[in-house]
């Protein structure tokens, strides 16, 4: 299933860079079309976080667990996208101007925060290959890639420090990335009880 | 006091209206050669650009001033198609659509506060005040870009003038329409409704702070703050309040709402000003709408005749 499938959700994640090189083709990116192109981005790193950290939760509810086979490509995604929204970033707005861009990390935060997600994606993006994973144990591999959490939330903070006076839409990202993470803690706390209660009854009956 | 007139416009710099248009209009076309599948939606520019892009109406008998910038014209569908207008919405593309069919008429004005006689004027009364003058203004965002705008109205202080202020008054403050049923961004409370702005006396007394009505030769778009907004060029663009219904004068500083909103962020005074910054962003430079290199911002957007009105203050205090 996965072998016809995948390649199928890999175009339709193409899609988004697709509209918006059609719309600068076009000159549809409205008045403003660098300040366009790097909200695109940006926003589509964010959704990519998000629909990455989204994998484990849908496989579980709906045992589709086949799933997992999808992920390393979403996050990819995200890390493309990221890449891009950087770009815009040290291209469009800084001109590789890298003084300018020191400054700005240190003194503003949101780009801050906005460097602190990118930067944690890399390791990820280094080490997503089966090699790597074998070389580093699954246990490592596993905790290493438990940065996505912390990468998604600067994501968050980043969009939220940005904005002006309507929070709505960075809310919103934060609200689906709550609910994300809400759910892996009530995952572990069932998890917990039932080995829990696993252990007692094994206790029970060797008594 | 010394009034500096800044650079004259050389008409043969300005864009022409026409060109601006027929410009996007080849540009549309361009796309079109390109591939078939855009035609239905650019077609209707290039039939008619003028009258799709202008529908508002003309304003006649509308003369130069020696205030314009010979700067190039920021196109007029730029303009009205990236607003900052919360009332209407939160989205730079949204007031365009939501403000299609705002009411401008009947439109009335209360002045109150320290003056004369309180009263409440019709717009068309406004309007007669002073002859029309065309204003080519740099525009600034307090977010970092910024536009050229054949502004068309008349110095503030003519109405000021008119309204008899007291001795007593050392500020004007200017109140936007609140209505819900018309703007629905009121519904939401991302700032707080009424929108209010103000200028100290001097600063709106100064023949560089405009009473505007109109732009590009046509009556305001509602997008923009039709009917009746004022446009104060040195300063960031929500220090020029839209939509005006009320004009008080007062002996104190007004409360201006993006200050109520987030005081360390913005000020009373809100002066362009490179050497000051957002707190959460440089103001060192801004991107033109249309160009592709951003370009350094100049202290009170260059408008360096109205230094004067603030020799020996702290622009890093008053912000």
């Amino acid at each position: 299933m996965l072998r016809y499938f995948k390649p199928v959700i890999f175009l339709v994640c193409l899609l988004p860079l697709g509209r918006l090189g059609w719309r600068g083709f076009y000159a549809e990116l409205g008045a403003n079309p660098i300040e366009a192109i790097t909200h695109g981005t940006g926003d589509w790193t964010l959704i990519f976080l998000l629909v990455t950290l989204s994998v484990t939760p849908l496989r579980r509810l709906t045992r589709q667990y086949w799933l997992i086979g999808l992920r390393r490509m979403f996050g990819l995604f995200a890390f493309f996208y990221g890449t891009l929204h950087l770009m815009t970033y040290v291209w469009l707005d800084k001109f590789f101007d890298v003084h300018e861009m020191l400054a700005d990390i240190a003194k503003r935060r949101f780009i801050t925060a906005g460097m602190t997600a990118f930067t944690l994606m890399i390791p990820l993006a280094l080490t997503s290959t089966k090699w790597s994973i074998r070389k580093m144990g699954g246990k490592r591999w596993q905790v290493l890639h438990r940065l996505i959490y912390f990468s998604a939330a600067a994501a968050v903070i980043h969009y939220i420090w940005l904005v002006k006076a309507d929070l709505k839409k960075p809310l919103e990202y934060a609200f689906v990335l709550a609910v994300l993470i809400l759910y892996r803690i009530v995952a572990w706390l069932v998890e917990r009880a039932k080995t829990n209660a696993r252990m007692a009854s094994a206790e029970m009956e060797a008594s | 006091m010394l009034i500096k007139t800044g650079e004259g416009i050389r008409s043969s710099e300005i864009t022409p209206k026409s060109l601006y248009l027929s410009r996007r209009a080849f540009l549309a076309g361009a796309a079109i050669a390109g591939t078939s599948a855009a035609t239905g939606l650019k077609l209707c520019d290039i039939v008619s650009p003028a009258t799709t892009a202008l529908a508002a109406g003309k304003i006649d008998g509308i003369k130069k001033s020696s205030f314009s910038t010979a700067e190039t014209i920021t196109p007029y569908q730029d303009v009205t198609h990236y607003n900052n207008y919360y009332e209407f919405s939160t989205d730079k593309e949204g007031p365009a659509e939501l403000a299609k069919n705002f009411r401008t008429r009947p439109w009335k004005v209360k002045i109150d506060g320290l003056v004369d006689k309180k009263q409440e004027l019709d717009i068309d009364t406004i309007l007669k005040m002073a002859p029309p003058e065309e204003r080519i203004y740099r525009h600034r965002c307090v977010e970092g870009w910024s536009i050229v705008v054949p502004w068309v109205g008349f110095s503030l202080s003519e109405l000021i003038k008119r309204a008899n202020p007291t001795s007593k008054a050392k500020f004007v403050e200017f109140t936007t329409l609140f209505d819900l049923a018309q703007m629905p961004g009121q519904r939401r409370d991302v700032l707080q409704w009424p929108y209010v702005e103000g200028l100290r006396m001097d600063e709106a007394m100064h023949p560089l702070a405009l009473l505007c009505f109109g732009m590009y030769g046509q009556d305001l778009p509602n997008q923009d703050g039709a009917p009746l907004r004022i446009v104060v060029p040195w300063k960031y663009g929500f220090k020029s309040a839209k939509a005006i219904v009320r004009i008080r004068f007062t002996d104190r500083q007004p409360q201006n709402t993006w200050n109520l909103s987030a005081p360390q962020e913005y000020g009373f005074y809100s002066n362009v000003n490179p050497n000051v910054d957002h707190p959460r962003w440089s103001q060192a430079k801004e991107r033109r709408l249309g160009e592709f290199f951003k370009r350094p911002t100049l202290l009170f957007n260059g408008y360096d005749q109205v230094a004067s009105l603030y020799s020996g203050m702290d622009l890093r205090k008053y912000f």
